[in-house]
């Protein structure tokens, strides 16, 4: 019976292998070979170089900074959603999914033409005369992308961990005398880490690696050390460096991981 | 005994349209343990949670010593609440949950050390300071929110069915554990519960609740002996309630018999209903007792056996150490006080309990 029901598990397995576990081993294949195919650390070290590591501290910077804007951003509305009945809460949760139907990339562009110099937002400025702002193709424009396309993600989990707390363990604290900010700093918060460490993971991470939002909203003009490697695989065919570099922006989210499932010990998180 | 401590007075409250308590009125003594006993949706909590703080009433007010406290949040009044379901803090161990109240109140270390060491010495429970709330049982768990309360000195403890979730030994226990509490601590306890039989074990005085209304106040004893309408009596305890006629002080009349009780004062020729508890019936030989009749149902239950009587149309639950086999004619009597004659309901208010019914 046990073994029937692992087939189940089957096709996932082997479209895993196929399309996780081969590709993998190939990245870590053609990071630690040259163009001739002998072993080296080369493509590794090359993150050492100038240009390769502004790059990649540039990402860390802003995917940190967006991080810490979705974080501003959303708890206080995941505290607002928690203290609604679901009634009330279910169109505000919708309002807030609704542009996550729409294609990511379909999103990114519609800020491009909304920013851009004679865009959307310049033109009416300019109708109303009111000074334009000129903030496309710079890392603003990348920060605002990566808050819009990311905040839904750092939203759910602390809703999810602030609507499953027991109300009467808020009750408990004011009944032993706190007031409102010592019943929030000293049990609210602490009992909503773990949802908040899920919701900075999945914002952090996938800021990290883009390469998307800052091609288009950057015009090309900031390379990100997602957009570094996406190069030398497209234009300068150049795999080897390409995997390289993947490993070690590899490394960098398996620390932020680490050290999220040491912060979210009961994995509570989790839950989205 | 005497002192006020809290008043309630004209308190209403509902919620989305729906009445919850209607115009209660109700005050607790110092060191009194009060108990407010009924089923799930008569008001009991809602009252509770109105002398914590967590609910306003619609109109109506609570006074706290003489002092309106009706608009005072529940972390400037002088009381502390067990919740039903612990509601420990997760995140601290068992020695920072007991800390809690007194760190906001910035007490010395060294006073809240020995707090802490009394206080779960006085549930015994020493040495559990480093112990996270997960790893105790529920029993630990509610003796641990019980010390986290009474380290603040309140003069006040509420319990919201704290026993609720806990195994029948377990409950036992911890009712004489709370017993022992209040009369070490010396503070006023209110107490709900759903459970009669702990209310009866535990309580000063009784306040039997149904529908948002007060049914009775009284001592376990009062309530149980004389309970002043036909809800008070089915909820408390088992009885058997019988329409009758009252013909005159001292003598009623039901299921075609005249009996001799000791009530007076409820006039002429007056519809009444009569309780008469299970075990204050006693089964005579056929012709002996006031009313004749059948043996229909026999079961052991330990202590006695519950027996039902078929006699002058009613089914009578009876409870009796000596057994009467199934078929066999017995005769019913009574003692005359053991009549317990109550006023069929006439007010809006106890109609609304016996609709419900």
């Amino acid at each position: 019976m046990k073994n029937k029901r692992n087939l189940l598990a089957g096709p996932y397995l082997v479209w895993s292998v196929a399309f996780i576990i081969i590709p993998l081993i190939m990245v870590f294949y053609y990071g630690f070979i040259d163009r001739d195919g002998a072993f080296t650390l080369e493509n590794i070290m090359a993150i050492a170089s100038p240009e390769h590591s502004k790059a990649l501290w540039i990402s860390i910077r802003l995917s940190l900074i967006s991080t810490v804007i979705c974080f501003l951003l959303a708890y206080p509305l995941a505290m607002i959603l928690a203290n609604m009945s679901v009634n009330q809460n279910q169109f505000i949760v919708l309002v807030f999914i609704l542009p996550m139907w729409m294609n990511f990339l379909l999103r990114t562009l519609a800020w491009q033409t909304l920013l851009e110099k004679n865009g959307v937002i310049n033109s009416v400025l300019k109708f109303l005369s009111l000074p334009t702002i000129n903030i496309i193709n710079t890392e603003a424009a990348i920060i605002l992308g990566m808050v819009y396309n990311f905040l839904p993600f750092m939203v759910l989990p602390i809703y999810n961990s602030l609507a499953r707390m027991d109300h009467d363990v808020i009750n408990a604290a004011r009944d032993l005398g706190a007031n409102n900010v010592q019943t929030f700093l000293r049990i609210i918060f602490p009992l909503s880490i773990p949802g908040v460490v899920s919701g900075v993971t999945m914002v952090f991470v996938p800021a990290l690696t883009t390469f998307v939002i800052s091609a288009i909203l950057g015009g090309s003009k900031i390379l990100l050390i997602g957009n570094v490697i996406e190069q030398e695989f497209t234009q300068a065919s150049n795999w080897n460096l390409g995997s390289g570099l993947s490993i070690v922006l590899m490394i960098f989210i398996i620390i932020s991981m680490v050290i999220s499932s040491i912060l979210d010990k009961d994995g509570e998180g989790n839950m989205l | 005994m005497s002192n006020k401590l809290i008043n309630l007075s004209g308190i209403n409250k509902s919620f989305d349209g729906t009445m919850v308590l209607d115009d209660l009125n109700l005050y607790i003594r110092e060191n009194e343990f009060l108990t407010l006993l009924g089923p799930s949706g008569c008001g009991k909590t809602t009252t509770l949670r109105i002398i914590g703080g967590f609910e306003t009433p619609d109109s109506g007010q609570v006074f706290f010593n003489g002092e309106d406290i009706t608009n005072v949040p529940p972390n400037k009044r002088q009381l502390n609440t067990v919740f039903q379901k612990y509601a420990l803090f997760t995140h601290m161990n068992i020695a920072e949950n007991i800390a809690f109240g007194l760190k906001i109140k910035n007490k010395s270390k060294s006073y809240i050390d020995d707090k802490i060491k009394y206080a779960l010495k006085l549930v015994n429970l020493d040495g559990y300071e480093k112990r996270m709330p997960h790893q105790l049982s529920g029993g630990q768990q509610q003796r641990i929110a019980i010390a986290r309360a009474i380290v603040n000195e309140p003069k006040v403890l509420l319990l919201d069915e704290p026993l609720g979730a806990l195994d029948l030994k377990l409950r036992q226990d911890m009712q004489y554990e709370l017993i022992r509490l209040k009369n070490e601590l010396g503070i006023t306890f209110i107490y709900v519960t759903h459970d009669q039989e702990e209310a009866l074990t535990m309580s000063d005085t009784i306040v039997v609740m149904n529908q948002g209304y007060i049914q009775q106040i009284g001592t376990p004893e009062m309530i149980y002996n004389e309970p002043e309408n036909a809800f008070v009596a089915d909820f408390i305890g088992e009885s058997n309630i019988i329409d009758a006629t009252m013909i005159k002080d001292e003598l009623v009349s039901f299921l075609g018999c005249k009996w001799a009780c000791v009530d007076k004062g409820f006039g002429n020729n007056k519809p009444v209903d009569v309780v008469i508890r299970p075990e204050d019936i006693v089964l005579k030989e056929s012709g002996q007792g006031t009313l004749d009749g059948e043996v229909t149902h026999v079961i052991f239950k330990g202590v006695h056996y519950e027996m039902e009587v078929m006699a002058g149309g009613y089914e009578w639950l009876v409870h009796s150490t000596s057994m009467f086999p199934v078929g066999t004619k017995v005769s019913i009597s009574v003692d005359p006080f053991n009549i317990q004659i109550m006023n069929k309901p006439e007010s809006e208010d106890e109609e609304a309990t016996r609709i419900e019914e």
